[in-house]
């Protein structure tokens, strides 16, 4: 698998460390203890860590668990219940018809705070679609950061996507708007919208966002919108959550930066209490490095 | 759920007041809230483990004082502990004895380091410096551009031989533009390279390689303010990999409580030197460690609030108000100038952002509007002098004068005089119902007197979670133009009606 592949490279002491078992359906403090670690270390958090523990300690008395390595079987599994498997994490990003019968794209808005990777992820999925045979056609509604419309041009030109830009400071739902419109006209199967990072503390920008959102609604529905989290972020990670769906509603999570140390445990966390799904997952800077969320190599990868 | 340790502290502590010595009990349940809001705050396990053990230590045995309860006990026991990790000292740049000083940034991917460079260049041509950006990422898809851009709005020059996007040498052209700072005169040169995971030995070589081609004075390492658990092992591998004397916590201006600046200080031993907090490329200052605790604990940054209150308090002007309030004499005038005291201080937004509590009410703290108050002072100042002294002539007439003097619809001359005049009343009943010189008014007076001979030198205000810090003069009860946030429905914010704070006034000695 390819994510766990990546992700052997971080370390982490849980994987040698043997369990400590007392008797069938316990273990001793030293094991509850590394358990626990290893969950906080992941940035599960303090009352997330406390659950997953809860659940283990039951989960154990129930299995009347013999063996470490059944121990581990049953973390294992309880952590990847806790990542609700069975939520649907499909991109809608292709086209379909519109109210009217007509054919209209799928409309992909992308946000997040500063510096997480929206941009990057927005060419790689842009990559991914063009590399499937879609049409793709990026819409560079980040007029506020320094040369982010040059950037997205550039992934552009890699994934071979055309870019619709605005002038540097331009409305951003102007931006939106008219890509849309031209990804319409022009009958291409995606339109990816890139915004500005935000953080969800300011609240001029995120009516701001609100706003891009609202304009595009007014021609076709947004399909997805998904919040790029950075692995990295810890527990601020579910306040920027909560405020970015009261804003746009968001219906996916992509995690990005798992190829470093960072373990992204927050999305336990994010999942359970806005049930929005994580749908994908960065993996590095290459143009490639995008897949598909899939909990068991996530978990795995989180025990290694 | 509790917002802050000084609630979780309190409410696990809760009638304790009184013993004569915290217990092992005690101090055990205290760690448990403590360890836990350590560890919400994404403090990093290691860090918080060995801060509860230290906190147990110096916890055991300690007196229970009569002034303060034993969360309260706790609490300045963490704090202590928590300003000396951070810091101690603040401390400055290092410059070079024969210039350039030579700082080099480096951080993992979307830490904001070009954005840094921007701000640092202004800061360091503010200090009467003249920086040289030097934009040695090469990798990120235009990161050249907007480094060339930040640089432009900073004012200073940017080095930008290569057009980046994976074209040119980051290695040579940090070299080179450190040569070209030598040949223009320059006297610091900022070389922002490309961000980097700890585990990418590849790219930790290049960084090592630009480091000992350009042989730095300071690298500053990058960190985003959010960042969790993983700060400690990306700490270790940058400060392992390339090395760092010094650095700069981002993304401040969010709500992450920033634990990582705990665990990097802790684990590397590198001082903070610089926070960044904010959009703008002003939003820049050196590191306040003391604030810093303060944050991680959620006890609100009451000590900048102090300082800027102090600066902009007049209290002198404090006192005449003051007393004018007690016999009711307040005037539209003194109105306006308690106004303008509180515009000084900055942003009515940021400076309530800075009240313990105000964290939750995020929404209500957004709606409050500065130019309201600018509208505000426009109608009092559209006002003849006799008109601000005695509001009680302003008539229908009169008022329709003052609106198109000011630019504003008779209404609102309508509402500001009416909250006026139930302002001035309800601060009367105050006056009386504290009988100023009872409650917190007399810690007021206390410390006017040991203040004397440093002019704005205020009163410490109780350091107690639940009280209103001081700072905010009176004149905006009542008078608060509709769309502000009640304030009165703060939690912490109880009993006083909101911004007057008693123990902040300054009484003349009867």
């Amino acid at each position: 698998m390819r994510l766990r592949g990546r992700l052997a490279k971080s370390r982490s002491a849980f994987g040698q460390s043997l369990l400590g078992l007392l008797g069938a359906g316990d273990l001793d403090e030293d094991s509850w203890t590394d358990v626990e670690d290893t969950l906080l270390l992941a940035d599960l958090g303090a009352a997330t860590t406390t659950e997953i523990v809860d659940r283990l300690r039951a989960e154990l008395a129930a299995r009347a668990v013999r063996t470490a390595e059944q121990a581990r079987a049953a973390l294992r599994d309880v952590l990847i219940e806790a990542l609700r498997p069975e939520l649907d994490r499909a991109v809608r990003a292709l086209p379909h018809n519109g109210a009217d019968g007509v054919s209209v794209p799928g409309v992909v808005l992308i946000a997040g705070v500063n510096g997480t990777g929206k941009t990057t992820t927005t060419g790689k999925l842009a990559r991914v679609l063009v590399a499937d045979g879609r049409r793709v056609l990026l819409g560079a509604a980040d007029t506020f950061r320094a040369a982010a419309v040059e950037q997205l041009s550039t992934w552009g030109e890699r994934a071979g996507a055309e870019v619709v830009r605005g002038a540097e400071g331009a409305d951003p739902a102007s931006v939106a708007f008219d890509a849309v419109k031209r990804g319409s006209v022009d009958g291409v199967d995606t339109v990816l919208i890139d915004t500005a990072g935000r953080l969800h503390t300011k609240t001029g920008l995120m009516d701001e966002l609100g706003k891009v959102k609202r304009v595009i609604s007014k021609q076709t529905e947004v399909d997805e919108v998904l919040l790029v989290l950075d692995a990295t972020t810890g527990q601020n990670g579910i306040m920027q959550a909560r405020v970015f769906r009261e804003v746009v509603d968001i219906t996916g999570i992509v995690l990005t930066k798992l190829d470093g140390t960072a373990k992204g445990g927050i999305v336990f966390h994010v999942q359970r209490e806005l049930g929005v799904p994580v749908k994908l997952v960065g993996l590095g800077e290459g143009v490639d490095d995008l897949a598909p969320f899939e909990p068991a190599a996530f978990v795995d990868a989180l025990l290694d | 759920m509790f917002d802050t340790l000084s609630d979780r502290l309190t409410s696990a502590l809760a009638g304790l007041r009184g013993k004569g010595r915290l217990s092992d009990a005690d101090i055990d349940a205290t760690a448990r809230e403590i360890r836990i809001a350590l560890l919400e705050a994404d403090v990093a396990l290691p860090v918080v483990r060995q801060f509860v053990a230290q906190i147990k230590e110096r916890a055991k045995g300690s007196e229970v004082s009569g002034a303060l309860n034993p969360a309260q006990q706790v609490i300045k026991i963490v704090n202590e502990e928590l300003i000396g990790i951070l810091g101690g000292a603040t401390r400055r740049l290092e410059l070079a004895k024969v210039p350039p000083t030579v700082i080099m940034l480096a951080g993992l991917q979307g830490s904001g380091k070009t954005t840094l460079a921007g701000k640092l260049a202004l800061w360091l041509r503010s200090q009467g410096h003249t920086p040289l950006l030097v934009a040695a990422d090469l990798q990120r898809p235009n990161a050249v551009t907007q480094l060339q851009i930040v640089g432009q709005q900073a004012g200073v020059q940017v080095y930008a031989p290569e057009p980046g996007n994976g074209v040119g040498d980051p290695v040579d052209v940090s070299r080179r533009g450190v040569a070209e700072a030598r040949a223009r005169h320059y006297d610091i040169v900022v070389v922002d390279t490309a961000g980097r995971l700890g585990i990418d030995a590849e790219m930790m070589r290049q960084a090592v390689d630009i480091r000992d081609a350009v042989r730095p004075n300071e690298i500053l390492f990058v960190i985003d303010a959010m960042i969790g658990q993983d700060a400690v092992s990306t700490s270790e591998a940058f400060r392992d990999g390339v090395g760092f004397s010094g650095v700069v916590l981002t993304k401040l201006d969010g709500d992450a409580r920033g634990g990582a600046a705990l665990s990097v200080r802790q684990v590397t031993g590198a001082p903070i030197l610089f926070a960044s907090n904010g959009e703008r490329l002003e939003d820049f200052d050196v590191f306040h460690p003391d604030r810093m605790a303060s944050r991680i604990l959620g006890m609100g940054d009451l000590l900048t609030l102090i300082e800027q209150a102090e600066q902009a308090f007049d209290a002198e002007q404090a006192e005449q108000t003051a007393a004018k309030i007690g016999s009711g004499d307040l005037t539209l005038e003194d109105f306006l100038e308690q106004m303008l005291a509180i515009r000084k201080m900055g942003p009515i937004a940021n400076l309530l952002g800075m009240l313990p509590g105000a964290a939750g009410m995020k929404e209500q703290l957004a709606q409050v509007d500065d130019k309201q108050l600018d509208r505000l002072q426009a109608i009092i100042r559209g006002m003849t002098p006799a008109e601000r002294a005695d509001p009680k002539i302003i008539n229908a007439s009169r008022r329709q004068r003052i609106a198109r003097g000011s630019g504003v619809a008779v209404s609102e001359v309508n509402q500001l005089v009416e909250r006026f005049f139930e302002a001035r009343k309800m601060m009367q009943q105050m006056a009386g119902r504290f009988g100023f010189g009872a409650g917190p008014g007399r810690r007021g007076r206390k410390a006017r007197k040991g203040g004397k001979k440093g002019k704005g030198r205020g009163p410490t205000p109780p350091r107690t979670p639940r009280a209103l810090p001081g700072g905010l003069p009176a004149g905006l009860p009542g008078g608060l133009p509709s769309g502000m946030p009640d304030l009165s429905e703060l939690s912490g914010l109880d009993q006083l009606p909101p911004g007057f704070d008693p123990s902040k006034l300054r009484f003349p000695k009867k």
